[in-house]
C-alpha cells in the first residue's frame, strides 16, 4: 500500500510541484495519473522511488516512511519498485540482454537463474529474438518494451510508468497497456502517469487527475 | 549468498579487464607512466641492496688491492710475491698482470673501441690480497706496512671504503624514501584523474544504476577494481623494467669485474621485496581510485 499524507514538494527554484497531496493506492491496484505537462505527475512518481524527496508530509510504502529514509536504505526501496522512465534511461553501450540483466546484477541474484529470468522478461515484452541487439538499433516501441522488461525482471511489487506510451502510435500503445494489465493481474501494484486521454477511455481502473500540483476530485 | 557475492566480484573483475582492453592505448600509457615512476625508487633501492651485500661480503673476507707502480719490473713483482708468501697474516693472494688485465679488457664487448685508442697500457700490475684478520686496526697496520714496500703505488684498504659506503647508503635510503613518497603521491594523483575521467564518461551508467537500486558499494566496485588492477600492472611494469636493467647490466658487469677477480653479480629484488612492490603498487592504485570515487560519485545524483 502506498500512502501520501499532506505531501508538499517545492523545488529549490521556488516552483511548487505538489501541493498538499493526500492519496492511497492499495496493493495490487492499478491507477492512472493524468494531468497536463507540469501538473506534477512525474514528481509524484519520483517521490515514491525516493528519486525526489518531499519538502514536507509523509509517504509510506508498506508501512515504511519514505520521507525519512536514510540514503543507505534508498537502494533497497528502489529494488522493490520497477520504474519505467519517460526518457527510457537505457544503457547504449550494452545489448538488450545486458540492459535487462542490470537490475539482477545490482540485486546480487545468483548467476544460475539470471539468464532464464532475463529471457522470461524479454519474452513477456516480445523482444526475445532481439537479445543481442544494441538499443540504438531498436524502434521507439521496442525501446519502450525493453524498458518494461528491465523494470519487471526482478519481479517488483510496484510498477511505476511515466508516460509509457509517449511517442507511440495507438497500436503500440494498446500492446503496452495490455502488458501492464497482465502484470497487474498477477498482483503487481501499477501506477501509470499519462496525458494520453485515449488510453483512459475504456478503462475500469481508478483515474487520479492532477492540476497544478493538486489532486482533483 | 556468498556464491552470488563471489560471482558478482568475478563479474566486475572481468568487466574491468574488458574495459582496460577496450581502451588499450590509454590503459597502456598510464600503466607505463606509473610503472616508470615506481621503477625509479625501486631501482635505487635494488642498487643499494646490492651495494650493501657487496659491503657485507667484503667485510667478512677482508681484502686489499695492491697496485704496483707502472714501471714495476718482473723482478719487483717476484720480490713482492715472495714477501706476500712470507707474511703470516695473508691467507691468499692473486696476481693480475697489466697485460692480462688489458687483454681481458680488449676481449670484452663494448670496450674494444676504448682499448684500441690507447697508445700504451694504462693499467698497473696488481695483487689481490686476502687477510687473516678483519679488525680495522690490524688491517690499517698492514696497509701502512705494505704501502712502504718498494714499487707499490697504492694499497687500497677496502674497509675504509666500506665505511664511506655505509654512510652513503644511509643517505641513499633517505633519497629512496623521499622519492618513493613523492612518486607515490604522483601515482595516486594519476589514478585519481584516470578514475575521474571514467566517472565522467560513465555518468549515464552510474545514474541509471542508482535509479534501479544500486548501492554505493556496487557503483564503486568497478572503479576500485580498475584502480587496483592498473596499480598492480604498473607494479609488474616497474618489476620488469628493473629485471631488464639488472640482466643487461650483469652481462656488462661480468666482463668488467672478472679483471680484478671480484665476484660481482647484481642481485634482483628478493621474493619478499617483489611481493611488497606489487602489493604496494596495487594499494596505490586502489587508494587513488578510492579518493577519486569519494570526491566525484556523490555529484551524480539522479533527479
Amino acid at each position: 500500500m502506498i500512502t501520501f499524507k499532506n505531501v508538499f514538494k517545492r523545488y529549490p527554484d521556488g516552483y511548487v510541484a505538489l501541493n498538499n497531496i493526500d492519496l492511497t493506492v492499495e496493493s495490487g491496484e492499478m491507477v492512472f495519473l493524468t494531468g497536463r505537462s507540469g501538473a506534477g505527475k512525474s514528481t509524484l512518481l519520483k517521490l515514491i522511488a525516493a528519486i525526489e524527496r518531499p519538502t514536507s508530509g509523509t509517504i509510506t510504502i508498506s508501512g515504511q516512511n519514505i520521507a525519512q529514509l536514510k540514503p543507505g536504505a534508498i537502494p533497497y526501496l528502489r529494488r522493490k519498485i520497477g520504474f519505467i522512465f519517460q526518457d527510457h534511461k537505457l544503457l547504449f553501450d550494452r545489448n538488450v540482454f545486458d540492459n535487462v540483466l542490470l537490475p539482477l546484477q545490482i540485486s546480487n541474484f545468483d548467476n544460475k537463474t539470471v539468464a532464464s529470468r532475463v529471457r522470461a522478461a524479454l519474452d513477456k515484452v516480445g523482444l526475445l529474438k532481439k537479445e543481442k541487439s544494441m538499443p540504438i538499433a531498436l524502434s521507439g516501441g521496442e525501446k519502450q518494451r525493453l524498458c518494461i522488461a528491465r523494470a519487471v525482471v526482478h519481479r517488483p511489487n510496484i510498477l511505476i510508468a511515466d508516460e509509457p506510451t509517449g511517442n507511440l502510435d495507438v497500436e503500440y500503445a494498446r500492446d503496452i497497456m495490455a502488458m501492464f494489465t497482465s502484470f497487474n493481474q498477477v498482483g503487481v501494484t501499477v501506477l501509470i502517469a499519462t496525458h494520453d486521454a485515449s488510453l483512459l477511455e475504456d478503462t475500469q481502473h481508478r483515474i487520479l487527475s492532477l492540476k497544478q500540483g493538486k489532486l482533483a476530485a | 549468498m556468498i556464491r552470488a557475492w563471489l560471482m558478482q566480484h568475478g563479474f566486475v573483475f572481468f568487466l574491468t579487464l574488458k574495459r582496460l582492453i577496450a581502451t588499450p592505448v590509454t590503459s597502456l600509457l598510464s600503466v607505463i607512466v606509473m610503472g616508470i615512476a615506481l621503477s625509479l625508487p625501486t631501482g635505487i633501492y635494488v642498487f643499494m641492496e646490492n651495494l650493501q651485500s657487496i659491503s657485507r661480503e667484503t667485510a667478512s673476507s677482508p681484502q686489499m688491492s695492491l697496485f704496483l707502480k707502472l714501471d714495476a719490473q718482473t723482478e719487483d713483482i717476484a720480490r713482492i710475491k715472495q714477501r706476500l708468501e712470507e707474511d703470516s697474516q695473508i691467507v691468499s693472494f692473486q696476481f693480475v698482470s697489466k697485460d692480462v688485465a688489458l687483454h681481458q679488457l680488449q676481449l670484452s664487448n663494448g670496450l674494444t673501441d676504448l682499448t684500441a685508442s690507447l697508445v700504451r697500457n694504462p693499467l698497473p700490475d696488481a695483487f689481490i690480497v686476502h687477510t687473516l684478520e678483519s679488525a680495522p686496526e690490524t688491517l690499517e697496520q698492514l696497509r701502512a706496512a705494505m704501502q712502504n714496500w718498494p714499487e707499490i703505488e697504492h694499497v687500497q684498504f677496502d674497509s675504509a671504503w666500506i665505511e664511506r659506503l655505509n654512510a652513503l647508503l644511509k643517505l641513499g635510503r633517505f633519497v629512496v624514501l623521499m622519492l618513493a613518497t613523492l612518486l607515490s603521491v604522483a601515482i595516486i594523483a594519476i589514478m585519481f584523474n584516470t578514475i575521474r575521467m571514467q566517472i565522467l564518461t560513465k555518468r549515464d551508467e552510474i545514474e541509471i544504476s542508482k535509479l534501479i537500486g544500486a548501492t554505493d558499494n556496487f557503483i564503486r566496485r568497478p572503479f576500485l577494481y580498475f584502480g587496483t588492477i592498473q596499480g598492480l600492472a604498473s607494479g609488474v611494469t616497474a618489476w620488469s623494467i628493473i629485471t631488464f636493467i639488472i640482466e643487461t647490466m650483469n652481462v656488462e658487469l661480468v666482463e668488467l669485474v672478472r679483471l680484478y677477480d671480484f665476484d660481482l653479480q647484481l642481485q634482483h629484488l628478493s621474493l619478499d621485496d617483489s611481493i611488497s612492490l606489487l602489493m604496494f603498487s596495487a594499494l596505490l592504485g586502489w587508494l587513488g581510485a578510492r579518493l577519486s570515487v569519494a570526491s566525484h560519485l556523490w555529484q551524480i545524483e539522479p533527479g
